[in-house]
């Protein structure tokens, strides 16, 4: 009962954060209208440039869907709810699995959009294809959420926007999200392939043309997951300590 | 019933000890609170009293020493939904209304009070449609007080809970909390104000450093620690010398001028006549618990042990 509650208005102060929210939405949709409309019939990494940028957009407005809850537990530590919560029943994973749930929540729109954008642009997939490859991001998006955890209970508020932001646009910049990839070989690419934002990136091509999703992807973001979760345990304590 | 429960068991702080660095907010702190009382911890900013109610919540580890809450440690009491408290620190969740962020802190309770019920026992009904970063300081604390109580927790445990609210906000929070705790609750709040506490508390227990200097009833306090003053003029009055005369607890010189603070004085007055002929305007005021307070917290080296023994 607790948990379903404090989900629900974990979700409601997202949507009711109307300028972010609304803003977070747009950004990725303009920004894929803008550079994707005159390269209708370019093709781009192996695959046809709309398909492409349709992911790679997707997987920008989704990180930042992502990172959200971040913002939102630098707010509630700086504004002293974080401690109020500390003195009721609700348990630190009840609060942090609503969290996920609502990064998740607000990711889907982003990508909903984005796919209705890029069908426009002549982007044609079958069924199973959107939801392989929406399925994909899912699973790679979940280094970014703890992300967000780790940088939401070191970093004051003030820092938050400019650390979130700041992270999301250099694992973007790394990850070929701009329509453009810094490397095609060589120690930057490998740097590019270490990331799971280039991976993201892949998962349209992949359920498109296959083969773009290979082992090493999920290596990736497993290792990025299992060496930052243990982090954001010792942020999150590191925090509680100091309450 | 949660294992190790004990209800008749209170609340019990056993040498309780906590330092920030070189600064030992807390010294071996017994304090011992039965069910349904209603105590007040009484002290300056910096006596000790937010660090003592942050470990009874569960918030602040203790270096050393326990808490048992109604038989288990703070942080499970907090779990089973048993505490209630009113932080010193802290705005409410932003993009909620009040009745919304009421609705969810009951959430996390297993057995909660009726929504409109603690609305109206707080005064929070009038405003319950306001954004919560819209409330005005005495509205944000009715809200505050709301979010302690609508878990229907047994031990509420309020830091300051008036601090910066106008009188008619603070007599009317009092109204409500009095009418909590006849319903047996048990409540320990901390204030500096000596009114609130002389006013609302069973008990008062004194805080200063970090450490219990008197404990009691309030007219007891009052009674024992509120000693009376002799002021006189005495030239060449030795100081040292006025203390040791008998019912003396204190003595001060300045130029001519004496205070002398008494334990018993009848006794003192009679002796400083037959030991000081030359004593003069003599002057006798009964003390206030405003005084005791400041001599108590100021100086507790002597004065405090002497009041806290004979408290016990």
């Amino acid at each position: 009962m607790s948990s379903a509650t404090h989900f629900r208005y974990e979700v409601l102060r997202v949507l009711r954060n109307r300028v972010f929210y609304a803003v977070t939405l747009a950004l990725p949709l303009v920004l894929f209208f803008g550079v994707a409309s005159g390269q209708r019939h370019a093709t781009f990494s192996g695959t046809s440039f709309p398909l492409y940028f349709m992911t790679a957009m997707a997987v920008y407005g989704s990180m930042f869907a992502a990172v959200g809850p971040g913002a939102r537990i630098a707010r509630d530590i700086s504004g002293g709810w974080t401690r109020q919560l500390r003195i009721t029943p609700l348990r630190a994973p009840t609060d942090l699995a609503a969290k996920v749930a609502s990064a998740y929540l607000m990711a889907l729109p982003t990508l909903v959009l984005l796919y209705l954008a890029g069908a426009m642009l002549g982007v044609r997939l079958a069924a199973s294809q959107w939801f392989e490859m929406t399925g994909l991001i899912v699973v790679g998006l979940v280094p970014f959420v703890v992300i967000g955890f780790v940088v939401g209970y070191l970093m004051p508020a003030d820092a938050l926007t400019p650390a979130l932001g700041g992270i999301v646009v250099l694992f973007s910049l790394f990850g070929g999200v701009y329509g453009f990839e810094l490397a095609k070989s060589g120690p930057m690419f490998d740097v590019m392939q270490a990331l799971p934002s280039y991976w993201l990136v892949q998962a349209g091509k992949s359920v498109a043309v296959g083969g773009a999703w290979p082992g090493q992807a999920w290596l990736v973001i497993a290792a990025w997951t299992v060496v930052l979760v243990p982090i954001s345990g010792f942020a999150y304590r590191r925090n509680a300590a100091r309450a | 019933m949660v294992t190790g429960a004990d209800p008749d068991g209170g609340v019990v702080l056993s040498h309780l000890s906590k330092s920030y660095g070189a600064v030992r907010a807390v010294r071996s702190l017994d304090l011992a609170i039965a069910p349904g009382e209603t105590v007040a911890l009484l002290g300056p900013n910096g006596a000790g009293k937010t660090t003592t109610i942050d470990m009874m919540l569960g918030l602040t580890r203790p270096d050393r020493g326990t808490i048992s809450v109604f038989g288990l440690p703070p942080a499970k009491a907090v779990r089973a939904g048993w505490v209630g408290g009113m932080l010193q620190t802290g705005s409410p969740l932003d993009h909620l209304r009040v009745r919304e962020l009421v609705a969810l802190t009951a959430s996390y309770y297993p057995a909660p009070l009726g929504l409109d019920d603690v609305l109206r026992l707080t005064g929070a009904d009038a405003f319950a449609g306001q954004w919560t970063t819209k409330l005005s300081g005495g509205q944000a604390q009715r809200v505050r007080f709301a979010a302690a109580l609508v878990g229907d927790p047994d031990l509420l445990l309020l830091d300051e809970p008036t601090a910066g609210i106008d009188v008619e906000g603070r007599r009317d929070f009092w109204q409500s909390m009095r009418d909590i705790a006849r319903q047996g609750k048990t409540v320990v709040f901390a204030t500096h104000y000596l009114e609130e506490a002389d006013a609302y508390a069973d008990r008062i227990v004194l805080i200063a450093n970090g450490e219990v200097v008197a404990d009691g009833p309030a007219t007891e306090i009052k009674a024992q620690a509120a000693s009376r003053t002799i002021r006189a003029t005495l030239p060449d009055a030795d100081a040292a010398a006025l203390r040791l005369l008998p019912g003396v607890r204190a003595a001060d010189r300045h130029g001519d001028a004496i205070t002398v603070s008494c334990s018993d004085a009848d006794t003192a007055l009679r002796a400083l006549l037959g030991t000081c002929p030359g004593v003069r305007d003599i002057e006798v005021r009964g003390g206030n618990l405003e005084e005791a307070f400041m001599q108590l917290t100021a100086d507790k080296s002597d004065t405090a042990v002497n009041v806290m023994e004979a408290t016990r």
